[in-house]
């Protein structure tokens, strides 16, 4: 377990650092140093462990879209970033519940409104595509994702698929995209 | 130019940076000359963007899943919530509950109170015991004793104001008086002054501040005996309505005041004394309250102030039992009650001519 007191500046760097650079290992440090503090938040103003594994979770997502957009700015510990989006994500849920409630700070705070606010647009896309592949079926699914998310080349899919020539994969794969983008935008 | 699939493969390829120098300027020209292209180019490009987001997001709530289910929430649930002690806990948990019943328990205890009417009373201005104080004459005393010491100057003997006066009487013969504890209570000495205005020596030989009673002895060399005295006490309780007088001191004269019996219980019914409707005044404490018969049935000693004609007596068989109280060996002579009652067949001015002389007025210095 880490020393969540004894984290500096410095050890916020290095962790958005990791992050920008897709550090393997970067997300396990994160969430052992963060998620203590978040877990006391929650489970101190009515929730469980899974509220606050789920609190966190979205906190770092937000997190790390920031980072990845290129406009987070160290302004202020790492700690009271994710501690201001997971009590503002929290207090939300709260409300959803018809929980109007007040959480006591022991913690600094930070306006995190838009970053949610952002976050929430994001999400929405997030939905509509994990449910535009959903309905795509196989084996459009997959050729998808092979191609766009796993990096496999045309030829590879051909041989994955049984198809006779990559044309008629590429022609495979440009109907299945056709599609999504109807089921997408449709 | 192509067809939209060319285009798209085209497009895939651009972004990736997989064609030549060559192709990548034709295409980009191509764009650059072409609106529509242009846009179905970047509509392209945020397509493909918003598909790599989704990967990426599924990739990272899947490592963090990964990392959750490796990590020992019992650890960082001991870790992050410091466990505190049991009482502790309690307290947290019924924190609110006790509050609650705290409140409602306060709330309850104050309502009834002032419901019945406990607020209303202001016990301290109601009750005064009846000591005369002598220091709001004593300026007059003092002018007196200046007009004194003038005339006769060479006379030794001027007499320091008392303190308080109060009233006393015979209790046996050889020279015992009953007073009230109260007006005693604090004395250096005590005189005894009696209807022909001879004054003696007192010594306080008893007391029982329950009651409120003391007995004093004239302990004085001129003083010889009293005499066969006329009244006696009443032994049993006395009745409601019944005509009953006392004769005291609220001022330098013995002052006759005549009433009634009005219950048989005394201030916020103390059951101890009578209430008795008497006009009674500061220096009256200690004065016998008699019946018709010249019977004493009890022994004033205080009033409500804010009602009219409420005094309060203590009963004569508590006077009685302090007396019985008295440890003998403390006595010189023992005291003797009176058991004969001379006045039972006088008109009261007849008994009140006997009784005066038994009666004495009690200073305190």
């Amino acid at each position: 377990m880490s020393k969540e007191k004894k984290y500096t500046l410095s050890e916020d760097e290095e962790l958005i650092f990791g992050i920008q650079n897709g550090d393997a290992k970067i997300m396990e440090s994160l969430y052992r140093i963060h998620f203590p503090v978040i877990m006391r938040l929650i489970v101190n103003n009515g929730g469980d462990v899974d509220d606050a594994k789920d609190i966190f979770q979205e906190a770092v997502i937000i997190l790390y879209d920031k980072i990845k957009e290129g406009s987070f700015e160290l302004n202020s510990k790492l700690k009271t970033y994710l501690y201001s989006v997971s009590r503002n994500l929290w207090l939300k849920r709260l409300t959803k519940k018809g929980i109007y409630t007040n959480i006591e700070d022991f913690e600094d705070r930070l306006p995190v409104e838009e970053d949610i606010e952002s976050h929430k647009e994001r999400d929405r896309q997030f939905m509509l595509m994990e449910d535009a592949l959903m309905r795509l079926g196989e084996p459009c699914q997959t050729i998808i994702k092979d191609f766009y998310l796993r990096n496999l080349s045309m030829h590879d899919i051909c041989e994955k698929f049984g198809y006779t020539n990559t044309d008629n994969a590429k022609n495979q794969k440009y109907k299945c995209l056709q599609r999504l983008k109807k089921l997408f935008f449709g | 130019m192509k067809s939209e699939r060319d285009f798209l493969d085209q497009a895939e390829a651009y972004i990736k940076g997989e064609l030549n120098e060559q192709e990548a300027s034709l295409f980009k020209d191509y764009l650059a000359s072409d609106r529509h292209a242009r846009e179905d180019f970047i509509a392209h490009q945020q397509f493909i963007e918003n598909i790599k987001r989704y990967g990426e997001r599924v990739a990272l709530k899947e490592e963090l899943n990964n990392i959750h289910a490796n990590l020992d929430v019992e650890e960082v649930l001991a870790y992050a919530m410091p466990k505190k002690p049991l009482i502790m806990r309690l307290w947290d948990k019924y924190k609110i509950n006790s509050l609650v019943a705290a409140s409602v328990a306060l709330l309850a205890v104050f309502s009834t109170l002032w419901l019945t009417g406990f607020y209303s009373k202001d016990d301290t201005s109601r009750y005064i015991a009846l000591r005369r104080d002598m220091n709001n004459i004593r300026q007059n005393v003092k002018a007196q004793n200046a007009l004194i010491k003038d005339i006769n100057k060479n006379k030794a003997g001027i007499t320091t104001p008392s303190h308080y006066g109060a009233t006393g009487f015979a209790l046996s013969s050889n020279g015992y008086i009953m007073t009230t504890y109260h007006v005693i209570k604090d004395a250096d000495s005590v005189y005894l002054q009696n209807n022909a205005g001879i004054s003696y020596k007192g010594k306080v030989i008893y007391t029982d501040p329950t009651y409120d009673i003391a007995v004093l002895s004239i302990v004085d060399e001129n003083f010889k005996d009293f005499g066969n005295l006329p009244y006696t006490f009443k032994q049993n309780a006395a009745d409601i309505g019944e005509d009953v007088y006392t004769i005291g001191f609220p001022r330098e004269e013995a002052v006759y005041g005549r009433g009634y019996l009005s219950s048989n219980t005394g201030y916020s019914g103390d059951t101890v004394a009578y209430q008795v409707s008497i006009p009674v005044n500061p220096g009256n404490s200690g004065g016998p309250v008699l019946d018709n018969r010249g019977n004493i049935i009890g022994v004033i000693n205080s009033k409500q102030t804010e009602t009219d004609g409420a005094a309060f007596a203590i009963k004569s068989n508590y006077v009685l039992k302090a007396l019985a109280d008295i440890p003998e060996d403390s006595l010189d002579k023992k005291i003797v009650i009176n058991k004969k009652n001379t006045l039972a067949n006088l008109s009261r001015t007849e008994q009140i001519k006997r009784v005066q002389d038994y009666i004495y007025m009690v200073k305190v210095y």
